[in-house]
C-alpha cells in the first residue's frame, strides 16, 4: 500500500475505489507489528478500529460521515479514552481504565476519526527523549539509535513510522514540537486555552496544551479545528470564535522576526544553524521581510520553566495516592506508609526529582526566593514578547538546538536534558502557538532538522497558512 | 544553596515521598545542581514586577452548579487498589488508644 501523507490522498482514493478504509486500518496494523521493536505503541485498539472502518466505511459511502472520516489516529498515553486504559507511562496508573472520554478524544470520535492505539511517553509528560518512560524506552524510526524525543516520543515516532495518520500529543514546554522536529513530522502546540485539557492527565497546568502531530500542515489545522473551542470541563478553555484553520488563504508577505540568540547560542549544531539562515534567505526571496530580533533573557527561559512546573507538578501530582486508584504498595502498614510507600514505588527517578524540586520551590522560606520570582520573570519574558509581536507576525528560531542525539547519551545530567527544550519552552512561558516543520536533513547523519515558527497568542490561523504555504513550496523544490 | 540529608527528609516527607540511602545521594546531587540551575533567576531584576499568575486575560468563567454527569458506585469503585463493593478500604487511619 502507498504511504498516505494527508487525509485529502485517503479521502481521494476512497472516492475513487481505489482503497477501502478496512484495508487502509489494517496497513498500519500491519506497520505497527512490524516496528514493534521501536517500542512506541503502549496498546493497540485493533478489533475496535477495523470495527470502526467498516462502519465509518459505510457512512462514507452514504454521504453521511464526519469531518475526519478516513483519519486514524494514535492518542499519547495521557489522554483519556472511555473505557481504555491509561497510565502516563507510569507504573503508579498500572491497569487504570478511564471512566470517561477527555474532550478532544469525544471531538475526534464524533467526526469519525479512527483511535488505533494508545503510544508510549515520558512518564507524566515528563522528559525529552522519551527514555524516562516506565514502559521502556522509544527509538526513532529515522534512526533507531536515536531518541525520538520527548515526551510525545510516541506519537512523533507513530506518524513517522506511518502507523496513524496522525497522533495527539501534549506540549508543556516543547513535548509536541521537540520530538516532531527529531522524527521529520509536523507538530503544533496550539495557543494555551484553545483546545480543552479536560481528560488530559496534568502535569504542569498553566502550561500544558493538547495538539497534533502529523505528516502536513492540513491534517494538523483540520484536526485543530475539531478540537478548538470552549468546554465547560476546562474553565482555561477560551470562548473565542475558533477559525477555519482548514480553509486557506493566499500568500501574504508577513514580517517575521529571527530570535538571534538562538542563532549564537553555544549549544547550536552547525547544520542547525545554516539550515535555519538559509531558510531566513529563502523567506526574504519569497517577499517577507525578515529581521533579527532579542529575547536577552533566552537563558532564563528554562530555569523559570523548571521552577514554575515543577511547583505545578508537585502540587497535580499528590492526587496519586494509592487511596482511590493506580498503584498501591503491599507493604503500606498504615495510612501515611501507604502514601509513602505507594508514591515511592509508583513513581520514576525523573518525577520523583522534580515532585522535590516543586515541594522545595513552593515551601515556607523559599517561595518567593524561587516561586514568586519565577512567575516575575515569567510576565518579564511575557511583556518583551507581547512587544515583538507589536512589530511582528511571527518569531522564528530552530527547534531545537541539534538533530535527535544518541540514545543514553543525556540520561545522567538532568540539566543537559532540560536544555534541550530551550527554543520551545518560550511558548510555552508566553502562551502562544508554536509549530515545528520539518523542512530539512542533517547532511551527514540524515536526521530530520526541525524549524519554529511561533505566532501571537490565537493568531493559529495565521500561522497555519504560513505553513502551509511554505510546506507546499518546499516540497515544490524537492 | 546547600542542600543536606535534613532538607531532603523534609522535602521528601511533605512530598510524601522516601529514598533509601543510595538513593538519597543521588537526589541530594541532582537538586543541588537543580538548585545551582535556577538560581541564575537572581540575576534578573524584577523589582516592582508582578508576579504572573494567569497566562490569559479571560478568567473566573462561572457556571450553575448542576450536576451534569453521574458516575455510579460500581464505576466509581472500579480502579480502587481494595474495595468491598460499597466503600474503598483503606489500611487503618485512627490507632485504639486502648491497643496500646
Amino acid at each position: 500500500m502507498r504511504t498516505y501523507r494527508t487525509l485529502g490522498e485517503i479521502r481521494a482514493d476512497i472516492d475513487r475505489n481505489q482503497l477501502t478504509l478496512v484495508d487502509l486500518v489494517k496497513s498500519y496494523l500491519q506497520n505497527i507489528e512490524d516496528t514493534s521493536h521501536l517500542n512506541i505503541f503502549l496498546e493497540v485498539f485493533e478489533d475496535e478500529a477495523l470495527a470502526k472502518a467498516k462502519d465509518i466505511e459505510s457512512k462514507l459511502k452514504s454521504g453521511t460521515s464526519g469531518r475526519l472520516a478516513g483519519m486514524v489516529i494514535a492518542l499519547k498515553d495521557n489522554i483519556c479514552y472511555a473505557g481504555h486504559k491509561v497510565s502516563a507511562a507510569s507504573n503508579i496508573l498500572e491497569g487504570f481504565e478511564s471512566l470517561y472520554s477527555a474532550t478532544v478524544t469525544k471531538r475526534l470520535l464524533a467526526e469519525d476519526a479512527i483511535i488505533i492505539g494508545r503510544v508510549n511517553c515520558d512518564e507524566f509528560a515528563m522528559g525529552a527523549s522519551n527514555e524516562n518512560s516506565a514502559k521502556g524506552l522509544v527509538k526513532n524510526p529515522v534512526n533507531p539509535e536515536r531518541v525520538p524525543g520527548g515526551s510525545s516520543g510516541g506519537s512523533a515516532a507513530a506518524v513517522a513510522a506511518n502507523c496513524c495518520l496522525v497522533a495527539l500529543g501534549s506540549d508543556t514546554g516543547g513535548s509536541i514540537r521537540q520530538p516532531a522536529a527529531f522524527c521529520g513530522v509536523v507538530g503544533l502546540k496550539p495557543t494555551y486555552g484553545r483546545v480543552s485539557r479536560h481528560g488530559l492527565i496534568a502535569f504542569a497546568s498553566s502550561f500544558d496544551q493538547i495538539g497534533p502531530i502529523s505528516q502536513s500542515v492540513e491534517d494538523s489545522a483540520l484536526v485543530l479545528e475539531v478540537m478548538a473551542g470552549h468546554d465547560s470541563f476546562d474553565t482555561t478553555s477560551s470562548k473565542l470564535r475558533v477559525d477555519k484553520y482548514s480553509e486557506y488563504s493566499d500568500f501574504k508577505p508577513l514580517k517575521i522576526g529571527y530570535i538571534e540568540e538562538c542563532l549564537t547560542n553555544s549549544a547550536i549544531d552547525d547544520e542547525v544553524k545554516k539550515t535555519t539562515e538559509q531558510l531566513i534567505e529563502r523567506l526574504k526571496t519569497k517577499g517577507h521581510a525578515v529581521e533579527p530580533v532579542h529575547i536577552e533573557e533566552l537563558k532564563y527561559l528554562v530555569p523559570t520553566y523548571y521552577v514554575i512546573t515543577t511547583a505545578e507538578a508537585s502540587s497535580n501530582l499528590s492526587r496519586y495516592d494509592g487511596i482511590h486508584y493506580g498503584y498501591r504498595s503491599d507493604a503500606s502498614e498504615d495510612i501515611d506508609s501507604t502514601y509513602r510507600l505507594s508514591r515511592s514505588a509508583g513513581f520514576g527517578p525523573e518525577v520523583k526529582r522534580r515532585i522535590m524540586l516543586g515541594t522545595f520551590v513552593l515551601s515556607a522560606g523559599y517561595y518567593d526566593a524561587y516561586y514568586a520570582k519565577a512567575q516575575k520573570v515569567r510576565r518579564v519574558i511575557k511583556n518583551r514578547t507581547e512587544q515583538l509581536f507589536e512589530e511582528y507576525d511571527l518569531l522564528l528560531s530552530p527547534t531545537t538546538p541539534t538533530p535527535a542525539f544518541p540514545i543514553g547519551s543525556n540520561t545522567n545530567d538532568p540539566i543537559k536534558m532540560y536544555l534541550e527544550d530551550i527554543f520551545t519552552v518560550h511558548a510555552n512561558l508566553v502562551g502562544t502557538p508554536a509549530i515545528s516543520l520539518p523542512l530539512s536533513t542533517h547532511p551527514e547523519s540524515a536526521l530530520p532538522i526541525g524549524v519554529q515558527f511561533m505566532a501571537k497568542k490565537f493568531d493559529e490561523k495565521l500561522l497555519l497558512d504560513f505553513s502551509h504555504n511554505l510546506m507546499q513550496s518546499a516540497a515544490l523544490k524537492k | 544553596m546547600k542542600v543536606d540529608n535534613k532538607l531532603i527528609d523534609k522535602l521528601a516527607r511533605l512530598s510524601k515521598l522516601e529514598f533509601d540511602d543510595e538513593s538519597k545521594e543521588s537526589i541530594k546531587k541532582d537538586l543541588s545542581r537543580m538548585l545551582d540551575f535556577v538560581d541564575q533567576l537572581n540575576e534578573l531584576d524584577t523589582e516592582g514586577v508582578e508576579p504572573l499568575i494567569h497566562v490569559n486575560e479571560e478568567t473566573n468563567k462561572y457556571r450553575e452548579d448542576e450536576v451534569t454527569e453521574k458516575l455510579e458506585q460500581k464505576e466509581a469503585l472500579k480502579n480502587a487498589p481494595e474495595h468491598d463493593g460499597f466503600y474503598f478500604k483503606v489500611p487503618k487511619v485512627v490507632e485504639n488508644p486502648d491497643d496500646k
